[in-house]
């Protein structure tokens, strides 16, 4: 598919910095996100979430709360009748307990009244009877034989034999090729450790907020902040049983998502009391509900096992990881599994992976879910082998990278791709031979993500002036809708600036899968290129038309109409407003459409270096120096490519370093706002250096390859190489808290 | 809620006397607002002391100075004379929040929320501060490390309120210093907090020394032990090793959230022992 590319001198604008459509209603507070719609007659939702991390609910009492003044409509779980398909009804359930609440902060009740204080003295007036259960929010203690059960109707998936008694732990998976003992007979030397992870959340600045509009004829409409509003017709249709085509969803302006918004928690909440109420309804969660009851990541125990031969050729990687997703099936660990060794070449490859329950919120998509932690102990480990054997820790990495034709840890073969191009260029980077001070470590690490494509389809349409609109039905999360209006601009030949782009809602184009998989630029961006392509044949027609040719006497060029050779005739050429002006008498609108699976994700892997100072009399870790080499195939507008880079490596930080939720005994969240769940703030963080790889992706017209996602799977690995090193000690668990780096330095000096 | 703006601190103390509910006094209301948004705090009556002139003003008086309820601590920074003199209590003020929230936080009320995680008490508390309570019955002079009965929970009487703080006069070759730990750079809340308070005489002795602790225990408390460690010394090593020892033996802190108690014991020292470094060489003017 790729038919342009930077080193035939084709591309015009793609490369350029432009500014972002979206940036002055941004920074004058004009552009709306989620909580600043307001609609007539509007009332105010909130929800009573339950105090207890495990608990059956023996009653609800709503009486009190529906006779107060103001309060419109109550809710519980006995008002969701629809016959939910499975695939929803996890989701539903996680939206509002159904006779058990399996964690601190799962929605029990919601209320909509005419004023928030209203609502909120609503819910104190609901008089829920719970039988507290005993309850496990450990990924470890949960996969006992005596834990606490969450659900008794699951039985562990994926084994040889189907148990008869249920568990927590809802599935088995198993990825590789060969035979690991063989490898590690081959091994000179061989190490293996144990490595814990905390769950972090996306930390996303903007809390989850909705509309919901739904008349009793069964339409409705729905505002909210969404990675996919398709995502979120479609779930809550099929949870309110709505035909989908009868429930509009937009999407407002996002502050943020992370994966965290790739599904939904209050909208078929807002829009069952709206139906209760026959009025709109406005959910706003709090910071407090973000942490309780929205998507953290899983916390893991992993083990990994690596070998090499004493030429530095690695013969065997094992590994083992448990991956908690909450109180609901679907970890993402067979995405820890399939990623971990993805990096590397080797003839005997094993993942096992356990999908486990316990007491906590139900995990969400966090940038490139599952990755992130097996890369940390898989990453420590190499690092931990290549000085083992005497190997500088890139060149390490260079020997046993995984090329094109090599059999991937995943299945598939490797296509062409950057991941050596990254080491090549961090060793040539003045970062890896500039000194160090004392106390000061560095750090390498190497990480994947797939990539997604996914149904896209999208719509452009050109004006009587000749400026273009064109609309995506995929959320701009990262700064989308300027790339996409650089990719449209290349294709038609016109300045970026005559073309605007919009998210359109549910009702104006076909389904499009959620921003995710970091999959916008790439198949919304071909998709859209497509469009342009089908618009520009549109357009030739039209000219051909005006000057009595034939449709394939005419081409397309600069941005403008003309015959395609010397015996086509002599005409001058239109330009892109001449042919658009005369389309009223040339047969009407003039527009591009385009309709995908899109296929051909190319995959994106990064190597990153940190420099790191530990205080040797407090554990405190400072990071003085990051830089990030990534793949990107072609970087579109490069500043939203740098932006994504530099964001994943500062999740990353926040990760490694301090981010982690504290569950107290009683199985409550203890942590749940900023000042205790600790993301970095600007102060602690050096510039995030970064240096763009361009090795493009065969899938995608212009080479595009997602980056989103790749950026955050090498940090905590790359920080854990670096703190052991200045620390002198290797840090297994995250986060690498000055607590646990001071104990860690003290226990052995003992 | 009843709001109310009094321009004097007679009228606000009459408020809260009268008050048959829950009163509480807003200054910058950095603490008080954010707890009535997320409901923690419900008051029946709120009395903005911010209208009230008096207590604006940094004053000098009996060679030290009188900071007012109402100053922010943006306006403790850009004082030259309180800097001088109290460098440890002004960073330690300045330390609170971010850079808005400095337009609008005050070191008393900072005092009077009663965290024992606050930032400026610690170095106050060393400087021998002395909050001034005024209440229906008249004034009273109050060392300011006894303001705080437990988290959350003060001293005062119903209708008192402080409406300043005396710190007192500075003899020669005297400063202070406070430092706290967090694990990111700002915006955090100190895990532990130390200040450190010393006057050397003209040799580099130490003649007089306090030493205050925050987030290690249920209050804001001095450490008798570490001041006699410093006292009669030249504050070299050997006397830094015994103030280390002397805060960490001294802190009782609990595992929570932000730390575990050995953590913290161990780090109480650390801090004491920088802070006192600190303070040693403002002292000696080598800072």
């Amino acid at each position: 598919m790729l038919d342009k590319t930077a080193e035939n001198g084709e591309f015009k604008v793609i490369g350029t910095r432009p500014e972002r459509p979206d940036g002055v209603d941004k920074v004058t507070g004009r552009a709306r996100f989620g909580a600043d719609m307001v609609m007539p007659g509007m009332l105010i939702g909130k929800v009573l979430r339950s105090p207890h991390a495990h608990a059956n609910i023996k009653s609800i009492d709503t009486s009190a709360a529906e006779a107060l003044e103001g309060v419109k409509a109550v809710i519980t779980a006995a008002d969701f009748t629809a016959d939910v398909p499975e695939a929803e009804y996890d989701t539903m359930v996680n939206c509002i307990a159904h006779g058990k609440a399996l964690y601190d902060g799962h929605g029990v009740a919601a209320v909509a009244a005419t004023s928030r204080s209203i609502a909120n003295k609503a819910l104190k007036l609901i008089k829920v009877e719970y039988e507290v259960l005993p309850h496990v929010t450990d990924v470890e203690e949960a996969c006992k034989d005596d834990a606490p059960l969450l659900h008794d109707n699951i039985f562990t998936e994926g084994l040889e034999e189907t148990p008869t008694t249920p568990s927590n732990i809802s599935g088995r998976v198993q990825f590789g090729h060969g035979d690991v003992d063989e490898g590690f007979a081959a091994a000179d030397k061989v190490v293996e450790r144990k490595f814990r992870t905390e769950a972090t959340h996306q930390g996303y600045i903007e809390p989850h907020a909705c509309v919901g509009n739904l008349s009793p004829d069964g339409t409705g409409e729905l505002w909210c902040c969404t990675q996919g509003h398709f995502m979120v017709r479609n779930s809550c249709a099929a949870i309110l049983g709505l035909d989908i085509s009868r429930l509009r969803v937009t999407a407002s302006e996002i502050g943020g998502g992370f994966g965290g918004k790739t599904t939904i928690f209050i909208e078929p909440l807002a829009l069952a009391l709206s139906r209760k109420a026959g009025r709109p309804v406005k959910l706003v969660m709090s910071r407090d509900e973000v942490f309780r009851a929205t998507g953290p990541t899983s916390s893991a125990s992993m083990w990994i096992k690596i070998g090499a031969k004493n030429d530095g050729t690695i013969t065997a990687m094992e590994g083992l990881l448990k991956y908690q997703g909450g109180a609901f099936k679907g970890s993402w660990v067979s995405l820890g599994c399939m990623t971990a060794f993805a990096c590397y070449r080797a003839d005997h490859m094993k993942t096992v992976g356990y999908d486990v329950l316990v007491n906590r919120p139900r995990a969400a998509a966090y940038r490139a879910p599952g990755a992130p932690m097996a890369a940390f102990a898989v990453e420590s480990v190499v690092t931990e082998l290549a000085g083992e054997l005497g190997r500088d820790p890139l060149e390490f990495r260079l020997q046993n990278a995984a090329k094109e034709g090599d059999q991937s840890s995943y299945g598939p073969k490797h296509r062409a791709h950057g991941l050596m191009e990254t080491l090549e260029q961090a060793k040539a980077h003045d970062h890896y031979n500039a000194p160090l001070g004392p106390n000061q470590g560095r750090g390498v690490a190497c990480g994947f993500w797939f990539n997604f494509g996914g149904q896209t389809s999208t719509s452009l349409n050109i004006g009587a002036d000749g400026t273009v609109n064109v609309s995506v039905g995929t959320v701009d999360v990262g700064g989308s809708r300027a790339s996409m209006c650089l990719m449209v601009a290349e294709e038609l030949g016109v300045p970026y600036e005559k073309v605007r782009c919009v998210v359109a809602d549910t009702s104006s184009l076909g389904h499009n899968d959620i921003t995710d998989g970091s999959r916008t630029t790439f198949s919304s961006g071909m998709a859209l290129i497509l469009s342009a392509r089908d618009a520009k044949q549109k357009l030739c027609a039209r000219a051909a038309k005006i000057w009595e040719i034939p449709e394939d006497a005419v081409e397309w060029v600069d941005g403008h109409a003309r015959p395609a050779g010397p015996n086509a005739g002599e005409f001058d050429p239109m330009s892109l407003a001449e042919v658009a002006g005369k389309a009223e008498t040339t047969g009407g609108p003039i527009a591009g459409h385009h309709e995908c699976n899109a296929r051909g994700a190319g995959v994106s892997f990064a190597t990153h270096m940190v420099d790191t100072e530990v205080d040797p009399e407090t554990g405190r870790v400072t990071v003085l120096r990051y830089t990030v080499f990534q793949d990107a195939g072609k970087a579109i507008h490069p500043a939203y490519v740098e932006g994504q880079f530099q964001g994943g490596a500062v999740q990353g930080i926040g990760w490694a370093i301090n981010e982690e939720y504290i569950y107290g005994e009683d199985g409550r969240l203890q942590n749940a706002g900023f000042l205790d769940y600790r993301i970095p703030v600007a102060s602690d963080l050096p510039m995030i250096d970064t240096v763009i790889i361009e090795t493009p992706n065969k899938g995608h017209p212009y080479g595009v390859r997602g980056v989103g996602e790749t950026s955050i799977v090498p940090p905590m690995a790359a920080i854990a190489n670096s703190v052991s090193a200045a620390a002198g000690v290797r840090l297994t668990e995250l986060p690498m808290s000055p607590p646990r780096v001071l104990k860690a330095m003290d226990d052995a000096k003992a | 809620m009843r709001f109310e703006a009094p321009t004097t601190v007679e009228d606000a103390v009459s408020l809260l006397a009268a008050e048959s509910g829950m009163a509480r006094v807003l200054a910058g209301g950095t603490d008080l607002l954010v707890q009535m948004k997320s409901g923690i705090s419900e008051p029946d009556l709120v009395v903005d002391i911010k209208r009230i002139a008096a207590l604006h003003e940094i004053s000098e008086e009996d060679g030290g100075f009188r900071i007012g309820a109402a100053v922010p601590g943006i306006a403790l920074g850009e004082h030259a004379g309180v800097k001088a003199a109290w460098p440890g209590v002004v960073e330690g003020t300045e330390l609170i929040g971010s850079t808005q929230v400095q337009g609008r936080a005050t070191m008393v009320g900072n005092l009077c929320n009663c965290s024992p995680a606050a930032d400026s008490v610690p170095a106050m508390a060393a400087a021998g501060a002395i909050a001034r309570v005024v209440g229906p019955n008249g004034s009273r002079d109050v060392p300011v490390e006894d303001i705080a009965q437990g988290p959350g929970k003060s001293t005062l009487a119903k209708g008192e309120l402080v409406d300043s703080v005396l710190l007192p006069a500075r003899p020669d070759h005297a400063s202070d210093a406070y430092l706290r730990f967090i694990p990111r750079t700002e915006m955090d809340i100190a895990v532990v907090g130390c200040g450190v308070n010393l006057v050397l005489d003209a040799n580099g002795t130490c003649t007089d020394a306090r030493v205050a602790l925050g987030a290690v225990a249920a209050r804001i408390f001095l450490v008798p032990a570490a001041a006699d460690a410093l006292i009669g010394t030249s504050v070299d090593d050997a006397a830094l090793d015994a103030v280390a020892a002397a805060c960490s033996a001294a802190a009782t802190p609990i595992d929570d959230k932000r730390g575990t108690v050995e953590f913290r014991k161990k780090v109480s020292g650390v801090l004491a022992r920088r802070a006192a470094t600190i303070a040693r060489d403002r002292a000696k003017g080598t800072a």
